[in-house]
């Protein structure tokens, strides 16, 4: 059981709520995740990135957008429920190190598990570069907090009603053609179409680029096999082997697929996936 | 189908019973040999497949008293030694030819801990019934005593009385054991060392106890409810359950010891990382781990559509590669669930399916179709990334090798399309990664399975481990046979240590 102690509404469906979770506080690093349920009898278990996590009073911060039946349910625990299920910290940490100029790159709700690496990136003695898109203004969120990381912070929107007017593929391609700022190591957290045009975009340009990938999950120890990526040749377990890997092996389109394997039993599914093509689309037509 | 209704049967052995029980005179031992094995009542295959509830009911009084009496008490019998645990059958079984079903289940609990369990799932076809006398006199192991039903006979016998009695636990020691795992090597474990006054937590990674035979093994061969007596009892001895509690990432495994003073530890965290094939197509829309597929439907109770939120594949044509239980049960889940054609591909023939021989049948009364000699190529999907079929190979039995078995080699040319909607991979699995990835220290053998000695030592000092993580894959009494050992040097190891 774990008690929620905060709960707040980012944007239309976006939510941040900050549980007890003690254990976790203590083990958890940047890049890790949770297992949740809504309900320990019936509820299907989702994975959700730890947002940020506090000593102060052992909460863990998890934030979310509302597409589906348990992000919906979640939407409606307030403060002082207790969430039935609750287990991690789950995958293996980012890789931090001094790499030299970052880019950390965060797509709509994405942003929200990228916080923390740009943090310890930050920490880490790197030149954090970093770039927010969403579709519109609205749907920004962690700006603030952002800004008092990064070094540089470019916000971009699909319909320019706040930032630039682009995907946040441009300014990304923008940076990687300058030598003056081409970055030793590019991070993108997002859509999943976002992050494979993130590393379409750096691929050619040779920077070594990390995705975190969100998959569907069942146990998350690695026994089920429901959250397999190709990565390269092989076959990648995300709960155990991830949640990051390089971008330019993965294959996103099986894990787009798989991703929907479920379309049409969880209706909602759907209208992410339209967010998607809608995405690819603007990504065909700006090239 | 040439099997009885449960009317006939329980009409069958009422004459029998009568004709064995009221004579004044006992059997000699050639009219025991004669005595009909008594059939495993079960429900009718046509009801079954729709529903979810055990599909062998049980012995009666009547029936089990007469299978007891085809036991002849050999002077050394080989049921003893060929059993795992070296369970005293006979002695067990004559109690219950005796009416004394309270002694029966007490012999077997003075050397088994898990009886309800073990008499559903053990295969004891390989094991204690393999050279059973009654079964070599008959020419047929099908014939041999039924050991396991007898044995799940009492259990569930004592179970219904409602008079289970916790083992009697000791003063407490204030040592701490911690147990990762509540599969049964965990379980039994946490009883054994609970008896001798430790104080003992389990922490599992999921949110329901009992591993495999949880969230694997489906409710229709092992019901959920037995599995919570056995978890009820060890509640009743203290033992603390912590569940979503993953070791290695919620807390590391040595901090067991460094920051919450454990002062020992059992691994039984199982298998884990499901074998693929390996070939083209394995990772589309609609192919599945045996693992995934049955933790879905029994863990996360997919099968009742109008309660559950997980979702589920809805499948027409399903085909299921391997040849085990794993793969039985994943078969028999999938007609449960509404498939219309369901085929089990195998790449030997029906006598090297590792599977129980009552599951196969069950299977096949049940009306799922077996494709012996026959193997995946290549799985093919649609644009969208989903399945629609899979091309299959034959194979033909080619000369013996140095074991004397014959190897099934390839028909060259012999492809043909299977038309399926869902895949469902059971070839087995490898080790759990996340406790070894996350302890250097435990020295693991390239499979990832923890190396331990005669006495179930890892090679850190103080921990144990048992069960699939340290054989591989492998069965619920080998688990807990480990587990006793385990138990026995746990035991050891708190009372020489201060
Ligand atoms: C579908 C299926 C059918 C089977 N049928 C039969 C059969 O008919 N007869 C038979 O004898 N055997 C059968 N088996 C095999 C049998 O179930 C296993 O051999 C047995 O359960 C192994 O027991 P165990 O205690 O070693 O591990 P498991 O039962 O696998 O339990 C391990 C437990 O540890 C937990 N765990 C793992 N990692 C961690 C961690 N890091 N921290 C905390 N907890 C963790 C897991 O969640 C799990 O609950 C079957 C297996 C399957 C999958
Ligand atoms: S081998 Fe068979 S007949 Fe002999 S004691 Fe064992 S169960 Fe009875
Ligand atoms: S979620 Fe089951 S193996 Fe990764």
């Amino acid at each position: 059981m774990a008690k929620i102690l905060h709960k707040e509404k980012l944007s239309a469906d976006v939510y941040l709520m900050r549980v007890h979770a003690p254990l976790i506080v203590e083990e958890r690093k940047a890049g890790q995740f949770i297992i949740l349920q809504t309900d320990e009898e019936y509820g299907e278990r989702i994975p959700l990135t730890i947002a940020d996590a506090s000593e102060e009073d052992d909460s863990i911060t998890l934030i979310f957008q509302v597409v589906g039946k348990t992000t919906t349910e979640l939407s409606r625990f307030n403060v002082g429920d207790d969430l039935p299920v609750l287990v991690g910290p789950l995958g293996l940490p980012t890789h931090i190190k001094n790499f030299g100029k970052v880019v950390c790159v965060g797509g709509g709700i994405g942003v929200a598990p990228l916080h923390p690496i740009a943090h310890a990136l930050k920490a880490a003695g790197n030149e954090v570069t970093t770039i927010i898109g969403a579709r519109n203004k609205e749907l920004i969120i962690l700006e603030k907090e952002m800004e008092t990381i990064a070094d540089k912070l470019i916000i971009c929107t699909d319909d320019g009603s706040y930032g630039r007017k682009a995907l946040v593929t441009e300014p990304l391609e923008e940076l990687c053609k300058d030598e003056a700022t081409k970055p030793d190591m590019v991070i993108a957290i997002g859509p999943p179409i976002m992050m494979k045009f993130c590393s379409l975009t750096t691929k050619p340009y040779n920077v070594f680029t990390q995705v975190s990938l969100n998959t569907i999950m069942v146990d998350g120890t690695g026994m089920c096999g429901g959250c397999r990526v190709n990565v390269g040749d092989e076959v990648k377990f995300v709960c155990v082997e991830g949640p990051e890997f390089d971008g330019h092996l993965v294959d996103f389109d099986n894990m787009m697929a798989r991703l929907s394997s479920y379309k049409g039993i969880e209706e909602e599914a759907a209208h992410k996936c339209y967010v998607d093509k809608e995405f690819e689309a603007k990504v065909e037509e700006t090239k | 189908m040439s099997h009885l209704t449960q009317a006939e049967i329980s009409e069958q052995v009422k004459i029998i019973f009568d004709d064995i029980f009221n004579r004044t005179e006992p059997l000699k031992k050639k009219e025991q040999l004669k005595i009909p094995p008594q059939m495993m009542p079960a429900q009718d295959e046509n009801i079954r497949r729709h529903n979810l509830d055990e599909v062998a009911v049980g012995y009666s009084v009547e029936q089990a008293r007469v299978e007891a009496m085809r036991c002849i008490q050999c002077a050394k019998p080989s049921c003893i030694a060929d059993c795992p645990v070296e369970i005293n059958i006979p002695g067990f079984i004559l109690s219950i030819a005796e009416n004394d079903f309270q002694n029966a289940i007490d012999i077997i609990k003075e050397t088994s801990l898990l009886p309800s369990i073990c008499g559903r799932v053990c295969p004891q076809e390989t094991q204690c019934q393999i050279s059973c006398a009654t079964g070599l006199f008959n020419k047929d192991v099908d014939k041999a005593v039924a050991i396991g039903r007898l044995e799940r006979f009492v259990a569930d016998w004592e179970r219904e009385q409602g008079t289970i009695v916790p083992p009697e636990v000791k003063p407490e020691t204030g040592k701490k054991v911690a147990i990762v795992g509540s599969g049964p090597a965990g379980l039994v474990v946490a009883a054994d060392v609970r008896r001798e006054g430790h104080e003992v937590t389990v922490f599992e990674a999921f949110h329901k106890l009992g591993g495999v035979m949880r969230y694997g093994i489906p409710e229709f061969r092992l019901p959920n409810s037995i599995i919570d007596q056995e978890v009820s009892t060890l509640e009743k001895m203290g033992v603390k359950f912590q569940k979503n509690y993953v070791v290695g990432r919620t807390r590391k495994l040595l901090d067991l010891m460094k920051k919450d003073n454990f002062d020992s530890i059992f691994i039984g965290t199982g298998a884990g990382l499901p074998m693929f094939m390996g070939i083209e197509g394995e990772n589309l829309v609609g192919v599945f781990s045996a693992n995934e597929y049955l933790t879905r439907a029994n863990l996360m109770k997919a099968y009742d559509e109008e309660h559950s939120d997980t979702p589920f594949y809805h499948s027409k044509n399903v085909a299921v590669l391997g040849g085990g239980n794993v793969a039985m049960d994943s078969a028999r889940m999938a007609v449960r669930l509404g498939a219309e054609n369901v085929y089990v591909v195998y790449r030997r023939t029906e006598k090297e399916m590792p599977a129980r021989v009552e599951e196969v049948a069950h299977a096949k009364e049940e009306g799922i179709q077996f494709l012996f000699l026959q193997n995946a190529k290549s799985i093919k999907g649609n644009e969208k990334g989903r399945v629609t079929g899979m091309e299959c190979l034959r194979y033909e039995l080619g000369e013996p090798d140095d074991s004397g078995r014959r190897r099934p080699v390839v028909i060259e040319g012999s492809e043909f399309m299977l038309e399926l909607d869902t895949v469902i991979v059971a070839i087995g699995n490898g080790s759990n990664p996340l406790v070894s990835q996350t302890t250097p220290e435990l020295v693991v053998n390239k499979w990832g399975n923890l190396i331990v000695d005669e006495k179930m030592k890892t090679s850190v000092d103080g921990v144990y481990a048992g069960g699939d993580i340290v054989l591989g894959a492998a069965t619920v009494i080998l688990a807990m046979g480990e587990g006793r050992k385990a138990a026995a040097a746990i035991n050891e190891f708190l009372i020489n240590s201060n």
